[in-house]
Parts: C-alpha cells; structure tokens; sequence
C-alpha cells in the first residue's frame, strides 16, 4: 500500500487548503487530540498553511507524556532489580522520572531492552525462565489490545515470569475533562483514528452533544489532517455538532469487536493521575482482578517512592491547550530535548519537543535558541592546518 | 461521570537530568551527547589544536606531506547483515572518513577485540570480508593487533581501523569554506544502512530485502574533485545521518542551510519502515554515502560527474547554503511548510504509538 505518497500530496493538500480557506469566516480552535498528530502538523508545516482563522491546539494524547511520575518511579525501581528484564517500547526510555530515567537504569547495569511488542517481551520471558520479565504497558486505547493479549497469551501457556507495569488512559474522559476546565478554549476535536480503529466511535456522541462540539475522527498523515480540519471548520459553520469519521479506511463505527471483548476481559476501568493534569476520573485501565497475578505493581510492591517535581514548567498547561510550548519560560532555555524538565519536551510525540525540533525557526532568536545553546557543541573554526597550505 | 475540576495552577514538571553520571548509549548515537562527550571530556584531557577542529578525519602537515589521519571502532551487531559486514564496514568507514578529507586512503591499521568463544570461522569470515573490502578500496592493511576478552565482556568481534592518505595539492575541504549560494548535494538514496541493521537485528520484516549500502567513496571523490578540486566540504552521513551531517556543517561553517525534503531520495522500502517504526530517514545512517557542498557554478558539472559514476547514481541537488538562520538546517516540506532539522540528541527511538 503507498499511503504515504498518497496521502502526502502536495496538489490535494493544496484542494483541501483552499476549501478551508473558503469556508471559514471567523476564528475556530480546534484540539488535535492524539499526539501522532501534533508530530505530523508540525513536522509537515501544516499549522503555517492553514488559514490565520484556524488555530490548533495540541491535546493530552501523547500517552509518553501522561504517564504519571510516580509509575516511571515505580518502572525505574523495578528495573534496576537484580534478575529483572525491563522491557519498554523505545521512547519510555528517555522520559526522566525523579532524577533519572530508563537509559541511566541500563548504564547502572539494569537490563532494560526496546522492544516492538509486549509478545516480543513474553517471548523474552519464555526464552529466560529463571529471570522475571516486566513489560512497560503504557498507552492510550490504541496499545491496551496487544497488552492484553500479552497477559492473556502469558496465562494460556503458563508463563508465570511475566508481568506488566500497566498505566493505560482513555481518551474520551479526558475530552470531558478538557471540555469541564473554566479555561478551555477548545471549539472541535480531531479525534485519535487509532483509537477508534479500536474503541469505534460510539463513545463521542454523547461528549459532542453535552459539549455542542463537532468530533471529527481524524488519520495521521498530513491529507488527513486537513480532511478532518476541513470537516469540522465546515461543522462549526454550519453551527452543527456531530461526530464524523473522516478515517474510514481504518475505523469502523463499531471498531474492533475482538480488541474491545479482550480489553474488557483483561483490563477494568479505574482513576488514572495525568502527568503534569492531574487525576481525571474513570479516565485509565488496569489489569482486572482476573489477571491481577500478572500486575508488576502487585508482584512487586514496590514502596517508599517519593515523587519530586519542581515547579518550573508548565507542561500540564501545554497538555490542556491552554499554552503554546514557547509560551512556558523554561522553552528552549531551562528546558530543551537534552535536559528536559518535563515529558512533553522528551516524547517525539510531545509539543513542546515538536516546537523544540520544528518550529524554533518561527519563534524568533529569542530564548529558542541562545548565542551558545547547551544543546549545540560551538565548533571552532580554526583554519584546518595550523601552517597555511599554498 | 463525576465532576471534575481541573486545577492547572497546581499542574507541575519532572526535575531535568543535566549531568549524567554514567555513560548512556547515545554517548555512541553520533548526536548531540556524543559530540558534547568529546568537546567537555576528551578534548580538554587530550589537548592539542588537530583535535580541537573535530572533524572526521584530521588533516595533519608530517615533513612536508599533506596527511589525512582518522580512526574508527566498529561494534555492529549482527556481525553480518545484508548486503555486509562488520569486515567491509570497517575498512569502508575508515577509508570514507579519509576520503571526506579528500584524501585517498593508502594504509589501515587493524586492531581486533576478540570475544572468548567466538568460532574461528566467523573471525576468518570478517578477515576475509576486509581484505576484499581493502582490494576494492585500494587500500592496504599494513599493520595490526588481536586482544581477545573473556566470553561475556564482547558480542564475538570488535574491530578499530586507523587510515592514513594524501591529500591532494589544492583540495581543502572544510565546512568553514561553506558560503551562501553553495548547493547541496548527495551521491544517492539515504537510510538503506540503518534500515538493513534494524531489520536483522530487530527480527522487522518490512515486506522487502533492504539491504546495507556499505562502500567505499574514494573513486566517487576522486572523480569529483577531477571536475574540481575546489569542493568546499564533503561529509559521510553515517550516525545521525543527514540530519546530523547537515547539522554539523552549518553549525561549523555559520552559514544557514536549506533542505528541499521532497528532493531528498528516499527508498520507498526506507519510507515505510521509518513509517512503521516513527522514526525520521534524516536520521537514519548510511554507510555508502556522502553529502557535498559546493561552490554554484561548478555544481552542474559535479552532480553530472557523480551520476556517471556507480555510487552517485541517484545523487541529487538537495538544497543549499544560505545566510538565514545561521547555524540551522530548515527542510523546506513537501506540502510548503517549514520545519527546523535539528542535531539528533542520542539514537532515534522507534514510537510507542
């Protein structure tokens, strides 16, 4: 499947801009909810191309982000455990929790792998009978399935060395929690597609109708983008307030019938902390009391953590959409991709390390990037040979 | 669903991770943390004004000779992978580094760290594999050494080579001779390396054979620096890839650079793993590959001597050097957006979602 020329064309994406353009008549905000998609509209320059009247606003969905201090605490204890294998996808590994992070977990002789998959981790388990694997299940509705199947996987076969460190969110709760806030400025949501080609869209209704906001559920390449940008700024001046699946070729209203009956099996709702939010009721999963032997926070009862984050940057903010990353005092100056003080500024998925990395170009020469940035090694630019050569 | 009240003033960040206590694997990533290891740690300890230039190879004046000098450590895993080997990538490393002083490798040194344990015939395997690499290169490995450390403290072989060469008489390549107006150029298709590793190493099956684009780029130079010996840089974007190359020459040179992503060669194969697994091609790394500045009205020529040799068969004018934004890479998007290109900090991180 060529997807992506497909969908990166630069004459339809030129279609889709015009139509925009021609449809809007006053300011519109719209919240991208997913990550994956505030990685696509900075990385393609698609907030510059659209009209002044369209403004994005980057959500909570970076499940790298949200992921609360106190569970990297508990993964970073966990990991530096004689006999453990940590295994984590590859961006959890940078994300610092009170003072260090995986990577310097592994440098202090912990094992922590990357892996693709949690099966590739209960592989790792069956593959080391006498070592205890514990896989970091993190994610939003679209990475609870596969860990799921882990779990369940890991008891039909009687692994019983495996485990998960699990800190799954939902989106929908948080949508509601965005909608409740007294500050927000939200008027339309694109909807994560991922988490619809699993979750289907029967819970959106119900938020755009309580909330009056159009929920387009929106793809990740750039065409797609601006087909959902396109469909809700067409709703919002209709005055209309509908849910839309602008993702067909991978949602389904009713989504994944065996995704969903797995989930359900295997994980129950319950209370989950945000990172940098706070905690947003019924808005997380953990592994339910059928599967609660495979639970790492239950098999190793991991105590005495003590959280500590300063007060210095506003990440929480960004998440919510009420700031632009370069907005925080700490952008670019306290807080860069190299020493970040907050996770938003670590995952590739993060706002704030999109601006970082995309977007500094439009911010000036201001705190983005000072005359000898920490970040950037000055290289000399002494000739090349001490004696000139003729 | 209960009330809730966000409280944002309350909202709170994790505590930065300035000073790493421990070496961490993207000390060795070819980014920005390798590049700071070496200006604060190595540079001070060691002194001296050849190493403080930092560039890929140094570019040394020994009794009247003009002498290109670098070394490399090779610690590949799998030791053997499509389309090469740990064998051929270290006399093609080494011998690229050389190369991008504009200098044609003459001798390698060739220290082996060798795993107890590890089978004879795969040590005779990369022996062999470097010494058909050093007959392609015309290069010659004249002088060596073995250490072998006990089984668990190495993945089977190690390998470090060290090359000398010449440079020719007025060849000065250097990213401080970039100007504005200068044109971007690279020889071919980026990624194939990074992509080839990932895919053995990781068990990835990407649908098709990717295979390593591991070789040596002494012909391609010589036959540029044939057009003109007035190139002004030349780079292997190997860690890092473009992206950390580009970074490094702007960076170096002061000078802006603009990057035309959507004339950037990219494999469809490459385009889609990267796709899969989140990561960017910019940053993926190459092994048979070079990026070249050069001065506007010997461009043409360049590029048409580059696409009648092997190895430049698919080179392309990329972008160019300008005085906006000094020191920034900005990639121009294929929709006509704008981006900034940055250093990679560490190695690239495949996405959780």
């Amino acid at each position: 499947m060529k997807y992506i020329e497909e969908f990166q064309d630069p004459a339809l994406a030129r279609r889709l801009l015009d139509d925009i353009r021609a449809t809007v008549t006053r300011p519109w905000a719209l919240m991208e909810v997913c990550g994956g998609q505030t990685h696509t509209i900075i990385r393609h320059g698609i907030d510059q191309l659209l009209p002044d009247e369209v403004e994005l606003i980057h959500g909570p969905g970076c499940p790298v982000c949200v992921t609360p201090l106190e569970v990297i605490d508990k993964a970073l204890e966990i990991a530096s455990r004689p006999g453990v294998i940590f295994c984590s996808f590859g961006d959890m590994l940078r994300v610092p929790g009170t003072g260090r992070d995986l990577f310097q977990v592994r440098g202090e002789g912990g094992d922590v792998r990357v892996v693709y998959s949690p099966l590739d981790a209960l592989k790792t388990a069956r593959q080391n009978p006498d070592r205890e694997v514990v896989f970091f299940g993190i994610g939003f509705e679209t990475t609870a399935p596969p860990n799921a199947m882990a779990v369940y996987q890991a008891r039909k076969l009687g692994i019983t060395n495996f485990s998960l460190l699990v800190s799954h969110v939902r989106v929908p709760p948080a949508i509601e929690a965005i909608m409740r806030s007294p500050s927000c400025r939200v008027q339309g949501f694109l909807a994560a597609g991922h988490v619809c080609s699993v979750m289907g869209t029967a819970e959106y209704p119900e938020l755009a109708d309580r909330h009056r906001v159009p929920i387009v559920v929106t793809g990740f390449e750039p065409l797609d983008i601006l087909e959902g940008v396109r469909r809700a700024v067409r709703q919002l001046e209709r005055g209309e307030h509908t849910v839309e699946n602008a993702y067909p070729r991978a949602v389904r209203p009713e989504g994944n019938p065996a995704a969903l009956a797995m989930l359900a099996d295997v994980f129950e709702v319950t209370d989950r902390a945000w990172r940098g939010i706070g905690t947003i009721p019924d808005s997380g999963w953990r592994l339910s009391e059928r599967f609660r032997e495979y639970d790492a926070e239950h098999r190793f009862r991991v105590t005495g953590i003590t959280t500590r984050e300063p007060a210095a940057c506003r990440s929480g903010e960004v998440l919510q959409g009420l700031i632009k990353p370069h907005e925080c005092e700490a952008f670019g100056t306290l807080c860069t991709p190299r020493s970040p003080l907050g996770a938003t500024m670590v995952s590739s998925e993060g706002a704030c390390a999109a601006y970082y990395l995309y977007r500094r170009l439009d911010l000036g020469p201001g705190p983005a990037r000072p005359a000898t940035t920490p970040d950037r090694p000055t290289v000399p630019t002494a000739p090349l040979e001490a004696s000139p050569v003729a | 669903m209960p009330e809730t009240a966000l409280d944002i003033t309350a909202w709170t960040c994790p505590a930065p991770l300035r000073d790493r206590p421990r070496v961490v694997m993207g000390h060795g990533g070819g980014g920005a943390l390798s590049a700071e290891l070496v200006q604060h740690l190595f540079a001070p300890a060691f002194g001296g004004e050849a190493l403080a230039r930092l560039g890929d190879c140094a570019a040394l004046r020994v009794g009247g000779l003009r002498l290109a000098f670098s070394t490399d450590s090779y610690v590949v895993r799998p030791l053997f992978f499509p389309g090469g080997s740990i064998g051929g990538l270290a006399v093609n490393g080494t011998v690229n580094d050389l190369a991008m002083g504009g200098a044609q490798a003459a001798y390698l040194s060739c220290g082996f760290i060798l795993e107890e344990g590890v089978e004879m015939a795969t040590v005779a395997r990369v022996a062999e594999d470097m010494g058909a690499a050093a007959r392609a290169a015309g290069v010659e490995v004249a002088t060596g050494d073995t250490k072998v450390v006990e089984m668990g403290h190495g993945d089977g072989v190690y390998v470090n080579t060290a090359g000398i060469g010449l440079i020719p008489d007025g060849v000065d390549l250097r990213p401080q001779r970039v100007v504005p107006g200068d044109v971007v150029i690279v020889s071919g298709e980026i990624g194939l390396h990074g992509v080839a590793i990932m895919s053995v190493r990781e068990g990835l099956e990407f649908g098709v054979d990717i295979e390593s684009d591991c070789a040596a780029l002494g012909g391609l130079v010589r036959a540029m620096l044939a057009v003109t010996p007035d190139l002004h840089v030349l780079r292997d974007p190997t860690r890092g890839g473009l992206a950390a190359a580009l970074n490094e020459i702007a960076a170096a040179s002061g000078t802006g650079v603009v990057l035309h992503e959507g004339r950037v060669p990219v494999p469809e194969a490459v385009a889609n793993a990267c796709a899969i697994l989140g990561l960017d091609p910019l940053y993926v790394a190459n092994e048979g590959k070079l990026v070249a500045f050069v001065p506007r009205e010997h461009a043409e020529a360049v590029l048409d001597a580059m696409r009648a040799h092997p190895l430049g068969r698919h080179a392309a004018v990329i972008g160019e050097a300008v005085e906006a934004h000094p020191g920034l890479v900005v990639a121009r998007t294929g929709l006509g957006g704008t981006r900034v290109v940055d250093l990679p900090l560490g190695e690239q991180l495949p996405r959780i979602c």
